[in-house]
């Protein structure tokens, strides 16, 4: 709770400093100082609570599984403010605007792992959604990023409106919003209940961008300024999942009720599978591609959810922790580059070895190769569909649908090490590459040792 | 300890040569081979008085009850002295060679020295794909970064091949492990009363990964191309070793976790690996390019190897693990007679050679012997193998020996077309340049030579690591049903 509340009174804070202070760097550092701040809160909620469960008038639910998916969070932009924060400077003058709106997106995300109630849900949905539009369209001069910007919103408030909808159906059959109390009972559903929960699987598969309501997403991420695309594609979404799985995992569950759903999402999870992998494989841009890849890293989160086991949350942790870390890096990376196309990574390795090699760990996380995150991340949520039984279907096809993702992955670690050219690069510090060897050791260590993570939980 | 050391002297040593340079890295992962070598000798004079110390185990992911447990028993052994041995050969061969970015080149060289180490040695299920997949990725860049011109799309495709087969065989292996109390351990693995029905599946997700890697019939495509445009030395990991890791994991995980569902689908495998063996020898007769033709031959051999297991009776089985031994000894030889020619005169189309032998007579005389125990004459290490395997077969069945029998009459036909044209007849302009074995590569071949004779004439040692302890009891459960 503390966090929250420190991510959001830092957020305003920030807005002010942006007033007095004009020197970028100092507002970076400042935002860097916030994200250590909201860490330091983190940890006392976690000491406050004890591990147990503290339920705050029935909207806000601090457990362990939400302290240490903020805890994951923070670091996420911890690491990202670190890798990505000069580049804010590069979308426009309003430096200090960005970074609130960062925070305050920051605090968005920690209720979806804490909310208790589905009004809160609502809240946090729409605290992460609306500052994303506007950062979506900070590149006022670009017509892409005006273009990205409209059409998020424009898609975004349609799916709120489905969401309220599905809310308010559920209100209707139980005469609550406490997901606790839902009461959904075991057999069968009322049409009324069956209709809510549905419209809320959707309004939230969209937000997750799994097919087929992903349309949004390769525009958006490739229209915004690609500072940002690296937090809504990592964090952001990262936050929209867990929502997603407390909310199914919480209220949706127990008897039959799991099974009115479930298909459902296998099915839809079979969808962002195919189309996120086949469609990523043909792309150009390593910019448009990483905009697919995180469609198909999408599915394979949804695995979590269809599971709907306590593997699952296990496997949701690890899998944010390890997809965030990893495609931050990549996108930082990215950033430095010149040209975004693959072409454009040709003989990065001669030129900078060091960029090419965290690049590569990433990147060979993402394909979920062992001895890094990506591997038990994948292993996590394939394990808890596994278990959950009659989804062995769906478990195939994933595993085949990774050997496709190596696919497109391979493609910029081919063209770094093993084509002749002159990657341009802007000029690299001292202490990004550090920032950079931090993530990827990060990367390694839970892929050794995923351990470290789950140990909290 | 000494097992845990086996796969750390080449991990450590791997990362500390990418920061060396040029003959310093050369030296010093010679170095790090010989280490692994004298380990090696002595964790297997270790096991003739004290099998159990060989045992490790520490907690890896207590979440999971996975853990660190590596161990050794014949079979593992075996495999182990192989790789062993093979990665100082594979060195002194190319110790007069300087390649671009040394550093990389053998710290990746030792990375995957480590990977095989592990699958050979791991007795828990997760820890054994995380090898699997360790060994995969350092030779994949070096197939990429110093192959043929050819060799990024080819590796590529290699890699793809083995990565779905192995996601495949990593569902299999967390499906038996929610069969388990929840453990990963080999013994957990094979305790276990899967249904027919279960193991019948199963079987397939195993054996496709494992069929990949050997390859097997129709699982090969990816290895012709792959041996061609690799360099010789990551070839000869490649065909020496890497292959064996197909063999192996059929023996260690599949037959004795799958017993029923071996037996349910081994005439399926068995015919798989016969018609490997025939197509891949006609393919042979038909090359010109010496290292496809290596290549194809290796596919007959292995398919040899792969029936032999699946026919699973005591013969068969220890004739393959001796097999495996000697024809990572052998093929290795012949890839370094195939390297010296190929950095001698550039040329690997054997119609372009002839006539090498009145040239350079020791390379000649050498390759002649290598090949004839690449046919398994008696006397060379080759026989006494072939021989078990192939009686083993015709206990399970004489029409599947008689076919795979004809392997025999075809290896010679394409060996010794292979000597005639490449060292005998007229020699042209490029072949009378043909200057003679350096020290570096007579040292390793003389080793090689050595062990193909020592071993024909007395392959006691291997055929006491094949047997009795080498032999799972689940393998014995199955002959028995």
């Amino acid at each position: 709770m503390n966090a929250i509340i420190t991510t959001a009174v830092f957020g305003i804070v920030l807005m002010f400093v942006g007033l007095f202070v004009k020197n970028k760097q100092q507002i970076k550092y400042f935002a860097i100082a916030g994200t250590i701040l909201a860490f330091i809160a983190n940890w006392y909620d976690c000491t406050l609570a004890g591990g147990s469960s503290v339920i705050l008038h029935g909207m806000v639910e601090v457990s362990k599984f939400s302290i240490l998916f903020n805890g994951v969070a923070i670091v996420s932009t911890f690491l990202y403010f670190l890798l990505c924060g000069s580049a804010f400077e590069r979308v426009g003058d309003d430096v200090a605007d960005y970074f609130a709106l960062v925070f305050f997106i920051l605090s968005g995300v920690m209720l979806t792992a804490s909310f208790s109630n589905l009004l809160m849900l609502f809240l946090a949905i729409e605290i992460i959604s609306i500052p994303q539009y506007i950062l979506a369209g900070a590149d006022k001069k670009n017509l892409k990023s005006n273009e990205a910007s409209l059409k998020y919103f424009l898609t975004g408030s349609f799916t709120t409106g489905i969401l309220l909808m599905g809310i308010a159906l559920l209100y209707g059959a139980t005469g609550t919003f406490n997901i606790r109390e839902m009461g959904l009972g075991t057999g069968d559903l009322s049409p009324l209940a069956l209709c809510g929960i549905i419209l809320l699987a959707f309004a939230l598969a969209f937000k997750v961008s799994a097919a087929p309501f992903h349309f949004w997403t390769p525009d958006v991420y490739d229209g915004s300024p690609t500072v940002f695309t690296a937090f809504m594609a990592t964090v952001v979404k990262a936050a929209s999942f867990v929502a997603f799985m407390r909310l199914f995992y919480v209220s949706f569950t127990g008897g039959d009720i799991t099974h009115h759903w479930q298909l459902i999402i296998a099915l839809i999870t079979a969808a962002t599978l195919l189309i996120g992998n086949f469609t990523a494989v043909f792309q150009q841009s390593v910019k448009r591609m990483l905009a697919y890849s995180s469609i198909a890293q999408a599915g394979f989160m949804l695995f979590a959810i269809v599971s709907n086991n306590e593997m699952a949350a296990q496997g949701m942790i690890l899998y944010a922790a390890a997809y965030s870390v990893a495609t931050i890096g990549v996108f930082a990376v990215l950033l430095k580059m010149k040209d975004y196309t693959f072409d454009g990574y040709n003989g990065l390795a001669r030129r900078e070895p060091l960029l090419a090699l965290v690049t590569t760990i990433f990147l060979l996380s993402l394909a979920g190769i062992p001895l890094t995150a990506g591997f038990f991340a994948k292993y996590f949520v394939l394990s808890a569909a596994v278990q959950a039984g009659g989804l062995l279907w769906l478990v195939i096809l994933g595993v085949l649908c990774a050997a496709i993702s190596a696919y497109y992955y391979f493609r910029v670690i081919i063209a770094m090490y093993f084509r002749a050219g002159e990657a341009e690069t802007l000029p690299i510090t001292g202490g990004f590459k550090a920032a950079l060897l931090l993530a990827a050791a990060i990367v390694i260590a839970l892929g050794l040792f995923p351990g470290l993570l789950l140990q909290f939980l | 300890m000494l097992t845990v050391l086996l796969i750390l002297i080449p991990l450590i040593t791997g990362l500390i040569t990418f920061g060396l340079k040029g003959p310093g890295a050369k030296v010093f992962s010679l170095l790090s081979s010989f280490a692994t070598l004298a380990v090696a000798v002595f964790a297997w004079a270790q096991f003739q008085v004290a099998p159990d110390s060989l045992q490790f185990t520490a907690d890896w992911i207590p979440q999971l009850n996975s853990q660190f447990k590596v161990g050794l028993d014949g079979l593992s052994l075996m495999l182990v002295l192989l790789t062993a041995i093979s990665f100082p050969l594979i060195f002194i061969t190319v110790f007069s060679r300087s390649y671009d970015r040394a550093g990389s080149f053998y710290g990746l060289m030792l990375l995957s020295q480590a990977g095989l180490l592990g699958v050979f040695l791991a007795y828990d299920a997760l820890l054994f794909y995380f090898f699997w997949e360790l060994a995969l990725i350092p030779v994949y860049f070096l197939c990429s970064m110093w192959g043929g011109e050819r060799a990024v799309p080819v590796t590529f495709k290699f890699f793809v091949y083995t990565f779905a087969g192995s996601l495949l065989m990593l569902v299999g292996i967390i499906y038996i492990y929610f069969q388990t109390p929840g453990s990963f351990s080999w013994q957990a693995f094979t305790s276990l009363n899967l249904s027919n029905g279960e193991q019948s599946w199963l079987f397939w997700l195993f054996f496709v990964a494992f069929a990949i890697k050997m390859p097997v019939f129709p699982f090969h495509t990816w290895q012709p191309d792959t041996y061609e445009q690799s360099p010789t030395p990551v070839t000869m990991v490649l065909s020496g070793i890497m292959v064996k890791m197909g063999l192996f994991g059929v023996m260690r995980w599949l037959v004795p976790v799958l017993p029923q569902g071996v037996y349910m689908w081994q005439e399926a495998a068995i015919v798989l690996s016969v018609i490997g063996i025939i197509y891949a020898s006609c393919i042979a007769i038909m090359q010109t390019d010496l290292k496809k033709l290596i290549a194809y031959s290796s596919i007959a051999h292995i398919g040899l190897m792969s029936a032999a297991i699946f026919a699973n009776n005591e013969q068969s089985i220890a004739g393959v693990q001796v097999q495996m031994f000697n024809h990572g000894i052998n093929i290795i030889g012949l890839w370094i007679i195939v390297e010296v020619i190929e950095q001698r005169l550039k040329i690997k189309n054997m119609t372009g050679l002839g006539g090498i032998a009145t040239h350079a007579p020791k390379l000649a005389i050498l390759l002649v012997i290598v090949s004839l125990a690449n046919i398994a004459l008696p006397l060379t290490n080759g026989f006494i193998g072939e021989f078990l395997m192939f009686s083993g077969l015709f206990q399970y069945n004489p029409w599947f020996a008689a076919v795979a029998g004809l392997a025999v009459i075809l290896a010679a036909v394409y060996m010794l077309r292979m000597l005639q044209k490449v060292l005998f007849g007229e020699s042209n302009a490029l072949t009378a340049t043909t200057t003679d074995l350096k020290a570096g590569e007579m040292l390793a071949m003389a080793c090689i030579v050595a062990v193909i004779f020592v071993l024909g004439f007395y392959p006691k040692p291997l055929l006491d690591l094949a047997s009795g302890l080498g032999l799972p009891n689940a393998i014995a459960a199955v002959i028995t049903r």
